[in-house]
């Protein structure tokens, strides 16, 4: 395959970014996206180039730590992967791709395709877990749970945090993102005891830290490599209100 | 050669762990505010023990390269984890697990080590649960085990295809909630660059600040290192794209020994290579063994015919195919461990059986699990696994079987340890997959994640402050010392040197070149010729890489390339010890096959006579390493012949 390659590159989070174009020959249609990228940074570095950093690392969709938005969509065009499992049988020869980074104010860009997502992290601090201490946990089949929120919990406990809801929304919402991990406690017994707290305080930081609200459009959930669920956000909705009132 | 002190403690084998806890020195509340822990690396191992050690009241640092502690390797662990809970009751019982795990590890693991391992593995499981972890359950509520290699039972735990995610982000929590507390600092985009040893003692690290290209300088009472094993020494593998070796070879330079790291796992089930263009392999996991039948066709004209893609798997007849672990292991059949089942294939796809495009691939078949149960039970157990392998291969397997072939996945050796997790250098301890402690030469299904979790969250807490008990008195230290100054000018020298190269091939070229050599002779089957060939190819490439790599841009920035460098040199030199230790081990056992020692029937040949031992090494000078020996002693297990017929 023939692919020009239209690349957001910008040196670091203060300098301004452009697009540059690259053309590439010879792709295989059963290489990945992120092995085509490493293919375009040997022939850079060849050239005496420098090459484009982005930020990967399991490669098989699973780490988060992938992103791009590619043609328009988050770990663009196919459904339910993330960018390492894209592979270019996914696109036809000749085709010209636009690769940009995750665009949001809440993900400052470090460099090129890579941004910083430690927004995340400090929304999770805030009450993403069960206080529960090393040591100190009772058998484990005292705590039943049933099968169907185990599995409704498993379904939102799968976000992987990669922040392509945030780059698919318009208004940047981590919504989807927060409302997972909210859910995913929520629905087991032992994540009830902190509910409320958790709810307001993950949301108090959301708020805080930049991400936008939620006005329905769900692009998230559409973008979601996860699958993620929009009822989570109901869910979180339902939550955060019954913590304010009560 | 000197013999190693493991310091296991006396006393019956059940008792050790409970009479070590009962005698061993504790820190006060007080004086645990005083003390500093540096934590490198956040996978199950770093991110459990940081958080334990946090709750403590210690004065915790926490490093990782990744952008966030979450997205650390042990997030792609599958199957599950094993504990002896024994909720089938189907017999299973904490020394049915310990005598697994020694069986599993062909008998070079340390007993006392793999005891403890099977006596907290039923902690591990009660602390995740109240984390929240979202394990499978069965209807009542209570929760549901399936089976996995090596063993006879149903004591692996899951969550979904995704159990190590779950537990990573359980610990990650925890670890999130003592970030909050301000008991553990983070530093994410760290790379650590070198240990810096004061008097004897792990003091403190170097570490680069991977945005700004700083380096920086960090003290601290003890260290730990739980920075994941070295698979990507063969380019190729189910690792991540930035696991390294880098740290367990910095601290084996500044003393540390390296132990067996000949010992090595290719997994059975993973997706076949395809291209050269390839950056890595995917897993299948062993748990799709329980389900799916592995098979080649018995006649090899039906093999040539599919290679050629002339036709599918479905075209080939039952009778005419070969269900090659069934008929060789009719005891565990589909489940024999992993050792054993990439040797089978291999020695099929060999003799001319193997099918794909490149012949270097077996079937993963669910035909008669899919009629047996439907379609919908495979997708609830199986389905993002189903999935994953339709997006790489664009084939769908609940039509056509799945073809898999043996890859690099997990290394058994690392860092020697010892009954306390603290290596050669005091104050410096070792966890997981670094460690080398638990899996002797092949380690089962669903251990790693057992292991992990055991050392961070109920060993080394323990364990560390036997040593710290001593430290107390000893105040933070001023970062200005000369053996930090030195340190970082070590690793400054380093950098520059690698930035002057200005050669004309990437890093990328040196890495695949090795993982080439390392592949082809000290893959799944190794020979002396082949180990000796080895270690000169390496030595030669990596004089080559010293001269001829090219890593544009500056120290100075945020610089991929460098990052890259830093981590392929270790590699080149890590190359050439494994194959050393290869060649020095002139027996079979687990994962390590020697041509030359094997049964009639292929299977491992081991000398218990004169191998029975951890072959710990001690870095003298780049290419030259001193060998010291720890003899295995089995006082609970008889040792046998590992037979899974």
């Amino acid at each position: 395959m023939r692919l020009t390659l239209k690349i957001w590159r910008q040196k670091d989070s203060h300098s301004k970014g452009k697009f540059f174009t690259y053309t590439l020959d010879g792709i295989s249609p059963n290489c990945s996206f992120l092995e085509m990228l490493d293919i375009l940074n040997e022939q850079l570095i060849r050239n005496n180039e420098e090459p484009v950093a982005f930020d990967h690392d399991c490669r098989e969709g699973i780490c988060g730590m992938c992103s791009l938005y590619i043609n328009g969509r988050p770990h663009g065009p196919d459904d339910a992967i993330t960018t390492c499992q894209l592979h270019m049988r996914k696109f036809k020869d000749g085709d010209t791709i636009i690769v940009e980074p995750w665009r949001a104010k809440p993900f400052p860009v470090v460099k090129d395709l890579i941004v910083d997502r430690s927004a995340f992290d400090k929304i999770i601090q805030e009450g993403g877990y069960i206080s529960v201490l090393t040591g100190g946990a009772a058998e484990a089949n005292q705590i039943l749970v049933s099968k169907v929120n185990a599995d409704l919990a498993m379904d939102a406990a799968a976000c992987i945090g990669c922040g392509a809801c945030v780059a698919a929304c318009k208004n940047a919402s981590a919504m989807l993102f927060v409302s997972a991990k909210v859910s995913h406690l929520t629905l087991l017994p032992q994540g009830r005891i902190e509910a409320k707290d958790r709810v307001k305080k993950m949301v108090a930081m959301m708020d805080k830290l930049g991400f936008g609200n939620c006005t329905n459009t769900y692009a998230c959930e559409a973008e979601c490599p996860k699958l993620i669920s929009r009822s989570n956000i109901a869910r979180m909705n339902r939550e955060f209100i019954f913590a304010k009132v009560s | 050669m000197a013999e190693l002190n493991a310091k296991i403690p006396s006393g019956p084998l059940t008792a050790k762990w409970t009479q070590y806890k009962d005698h061993q020195n504790l820190v006060n509340p007080t004086n645990k505010r005083k003390l500093d822990i540096i934590v490198v690396g956040t996978g199950l191992a770093g991110a459990s023990a940081a958080a334990s050690l946090g709750e403590m009241g210690f004065n915790v640092m926490i490093f990782c390269y990744q952008d966030s502690p979450r997205r650390a390797h042990s997030i792609a662990a599958q199957g599950g984890i094993n504990a002896a809970k024994n909720y089938p009751n189907d017999g299973d019982s904490i020394y049915r697990l310990f005598y697994d795990t020694i069986k599993g590890g062909d008998y070079r693991s340390r007993e006392s080590n793999v005891f403890r391992l099977a006596e907290v593995s039923n902690n591990i499981i009660d602390q995740c649960v109240a984390q929240g972890v979202p394990f499978a359950r069965e209807y009542s509520g209570s929760l549901e085990n399936r089976s996995f290699g090596g063993a006879l039972v149903s004591r692996t735990f899951y969550a979904r295809g995704q159990t190590g995610q779950q537990l990573l982000l359980g610990a990650y929590g925890a670890l999130s909630r003592q970030i909050k507390l301000g008991t553990v600092k983070l530093f994410n985009r760290h790379e650590m660059q070198d240990l810096v040893v004061q008097d004897g003692k792990a003091r403190g690290i170097i570490a680069r600040d991977l945005v700004t290209g700083k380096l920086e300088r960090y003290f601290g009472h003890a260290v730990v290192v739980a920075t994941g094993g070295y698979g990507n020494v063969f380019y190729l593998s189910t690792n991540a794209m930035g696991s390294n070796v880098s740290a367990c070879w910095q601290i084996f330079k500044r003393g540390a020994y390296f132990a067996n790291p000949c010992f090595t796992q290719i997994h059975p089930t993973c997706i076949p290579v395809h291209g050269d263009y390839q950056s890595k392999l995917t897993l299948m996991s062993e748990s799709l063994r329980n389900d799916g039948r592995i098979w080649v066709p018995k006649n090899k004209e039906d093999a040539e015919k599919h290679r050629k893609r002339l036709i599918k798997a479905k075209d080939i007849k039952e009778e005419d195919r070969d269900y090659y672990l069934e008929r060789r292991y009719p005891a565990y059949g589909n489940l024999v461990p992993r050792d054993v089942a990439s040797r089978a294939a291999k020695e099929r796809c060999d003799a001319g059986y193997g099918v794909g495009d490149t012949g270097l691939a077996v079937f993963l078949d669910f035909e008669e699990s899919i009629r047996r149960l439907g379609k919908h039970v495979i997708e609830e157990r199986y389905g993002n696994l189903f999935q994953m392998y339709e997006k790489i291969v664009d084939e769908n397997p609940y039509e056509n079987p799945m073809m898999i072939y043996p890859a690099v996945h997990y290394t058994m050796g690392g860092i020697w340890v010892d009954y306390e997790l603290m290596t050669t250098i005091p104050g410096l301890y070792v966890l997981g997959e670094a460690n080398f402690s638990d899996h002797g030469a092949n380690r089962l299904g669903a251990s790693a994640l057992m292991q992990g979790l055991a050392d961070g969250y109920f060993v080394l807490p323990y364990t560390i402050q036997n040593y710290l008990a001593g430290e107390i008195r000893v105040p933070r230290m001023p970062t200005d010392l000369p053996e930090f100054a030195e340190a970082e000018n070590n690793v400054r020298n380093r950098i520059r040197k690698l930035m002057e190269i200005k050669g004309t091939k990437s890093v990328d070229h040196f890495h695949k070149e090795l993982g080439k050599i390392m592949w082809e002779n000290v893959g799944m089957g190794r020979n002396e010729a082949g180990l000796k060939k080895a270690i000169s190819l390496i030595r030669t490439l990596r004089a080559d890489f010293w001269k001829d790599v090219r890593i544009p841009g500056s120290q100075d920035e945020l610089n991929p390339e460098l990052e890259k460098a830093g981590r392929v040199a270790d590699f080149l030199e890590l190359g050439e010890l494994l194959a050393l230790d290869a060649l020095n081990r002139n027996e079979s056992c687990g994962g390590h096959f020697r041509e030359e020692y094997q049964t009639d029937e292929g299977e491992c040949l081991r000398n218990d006579e004169n191998y029975m031992y951890v072959a710990a090494w001690e870095y003298l000078k780049e290419g030259e390493f001193r060998m010291h020996k720890e003899a295995l002693k089995y006082e609970e297990i008889e040792v046998k012949q590992r037979i899974y017929k």
